[in-house]
């Protein structure tokens, strides 16, 4: 019994990285309509450059929070000068730009940074006082931050006039125009966030898979199938998802098939949702009058 | 009274295909001109290529500035707001959220807490449903917040494009009083765009009307809704 606990919390420490980056999905899906391939490459990207400001010295929340910075400035800069030519290309286009900017950031972190595996800090002490049988000082601590940049994302949201016009121009790309939103942009504010938001991610699952070139490319698809699952237009759903993704996926790594089919229950997860329940638990199912 | 709005050979493409063949049109400050014609004459066009959602070319002057090849938004920041055609609501946001979105690019956080009152005293029902998500609105308060939305911007010019469609008469008059009150009261001029001749001829000081994108004939309201072919056209009798 002890055991099957210990594995259920693991697996909500690790789903709540899934939900950063499922977050971060649903953050472009939302305003884009398209799913980024690059967000998991974007995230490890931004993990070495917190690991590269740590070796110059820096203390772990400076670097922290500059490297959040950093992945802000990234992602806009991506959407602003490279994805702004593609807006009204069809979704295709788009998913090759992905592969490509995958591919991009892959290359250039191995090629910068090398493909040895490094071991990454964690912020959270294995001896503090919120440390329990169950939870580690890690895990406790990755949830912990999941949640509070789910709060943060909420309130920016649902309380800043930032917020209000940047779901006016995803909801309504023309009517927000028609209001002097200016719609390009706040599609860059959203790959800035999403690419802070997968930056946060990048850091908390590093400690845990170490960090090289690769690390999140498992982790992308877990994203996947937790936004799938949660409703690929709803943050909630995402982040909800990500908890339910990371849970059963522990569960079944350690009862049922084994932890070198791990990533299958993401696959497995992907095909189900999109056979059964497309539009995921929570998501809205769209019907358009032809 | 001075020009507020002087178009001159303005021509609009969708695409390859010409919609507007080299109309000229003024609106002066302060007034309500209207646009008749029937369907597909390019009203609509004419709105859309004023707030630069078409590809133009001629000479949209507005006060002092050109607004040929300029971003819809910036034309919009400029102080012209639209009410487009299907009111373009945001329909998963509140009443008050679309209300706000409204008067996004105004800094004057005071003035917009008090224009906001100002459209709920105008409109007590969409008061009522303030915290209703817009899209459960019915089609006459929808249009109603879509007037409301574009006044937030507090425009110099206001775009409006067909708003008695798809209303019961009773509401159409409604949202003709209170339109002929806003540039009565707060001085807003419109450029409005109906299928509705008679009642867009009496709320207006000018008019166009507007043939297969062209202006068939234009001038004072009055005159226009003298005339014998227009009466015969489109306000049949």
């Amino acid at each position: 019994m002890e055991g099957f606990l210990h594995q259920v919390f693991a697996g909500l420490a690790t789903g709540g990285i899934y939900a950063s980056v499922a977050l971060a999905l649903v953050m472009i899906y939302h305003a884009t309509h398209h799913l980024n391939f690059a967000q998991g490459e974007l995230a490890m990207f931004s993990t070495f450059i917190a690991w590269a400001l740590m070796q110059a010295g820096w203390p772990y929340w400076a670097a922290f929070f500059a490297t959040v910075a950093a992945s802000f400035v990234l992602g806009l800069l991506i959407q602003r000068l490279l994805l702004r030519s593609f807006e009204d290309a069809p979704v295709l286009t788009n998913v090759i730009v992905f592969i490509g900017l995958l591919v991009i950031f892959n290359s250039v972190a191995g090629w910068i940074f090398d493909y040895t595996i490094k071991p990454f800090p964690s912020p959270f002490p294995k001896d503090a006082w919120y440390v329990t049988k169950y939870f580690s000082g890690h895990e406790i601590g990755s949830v912990g931050v999941t949640l509070c940049v789910l709060a943060l994302l909420y309130s920016f949201f649902r309380f800043t006039p930032m917020g209000l016009a940047m779901r006016g121009a995803a909801q309504n790309p023309d009517s927000a125009r028609l209001v002097g939103i200016r719609v390009s942009w706040m599609l860059g504010i959203g790959w800035g966030l999403a690419a802070a938001i997968g930056s946060v991610a990048g850091m908390m699952v590093a400690p845990v898979v170490f960090l090289d070139p690769n690390m999140m490319s498992g982790i992308l698809l877990y994203g996947f199938a937790s936004a799938l699952l949660g409703g690929i237009d709803n943050p909630w759903g995402a982040v909800i998802g990500g908890f339910i993704v990371g849970v059963l996926e522990n569960l079944m790594g350690a009862y049922v098939i084994g932890t070198e089919l791990k990533l299958a229950v993401a696959l497995l997860l992907i095909v189900g949702v999109l056979t059964i329940k497309p539009s995921g638990l929570f998501g809205r199912v769209v019907v358009t009058r032809v | 009274m001075a020009k507020l709005l002087e178009v001159t050979g303005l021509n609009a493409f969708y695409g390859t295909t010409q919609a507007l063949f080299g109309i000229d049109f003024s609106l002066e400050e302060g007034s309500v001109t209207a646009i008749l014609g029937a369907n597909g004459a390019g009203k609509t066009t004419t709105l859309r290529a004023i707030c630069q959602t078409v590809r133009t070319s001629g000479s949209i002057r507005f006060g002092e500035a050109e607004l040929g090849g300029k971003a819809t938004e910036s034309v919009v920041r400029m102080g012209v707001a639209h009410v487009p055609d299907g009111r373009g609501t945001f329909t998963a946001l509140t009443t008050e959220e679309n209300l706000r979105l409204g008067a996004i690019t105004r800094r004057d956080k005071a003035e917009v807490a008090r224009d906001l009152e100002k459209m709920y005293a105008r409109f007590p029902r969409l008061k009522e449903r303030r915290h209703q998500q817009a899209g459960t609105l019915s089609g006459g308060e929808q249009q109603m917040l879509a007037i409301s939305r574009a006044l937030m911007l507090r425009p110099k010019l206001l775009l409006l494009d067909e708003p008695s469609f798809g209303l019961a008469p009773l509401i159409v008059v409604e949202i003709f009083r209170i339109m002929r009150q806003i540039n009565d009261e707060d001085k807003v001029s419109m450029l409005l765009v109906e299928q509705n001749a008679s009642i867009a001829l009496d709320l207006a000081h000018d008019a166009y009307l507007l043939e297969t994108g062209r202006v068939a004939m234009s001038g004072p309201s009055d005159v226009i809704k003298g005339d014998e072919t227009v009466r015969r056209a489109y306000l049949g009798y």
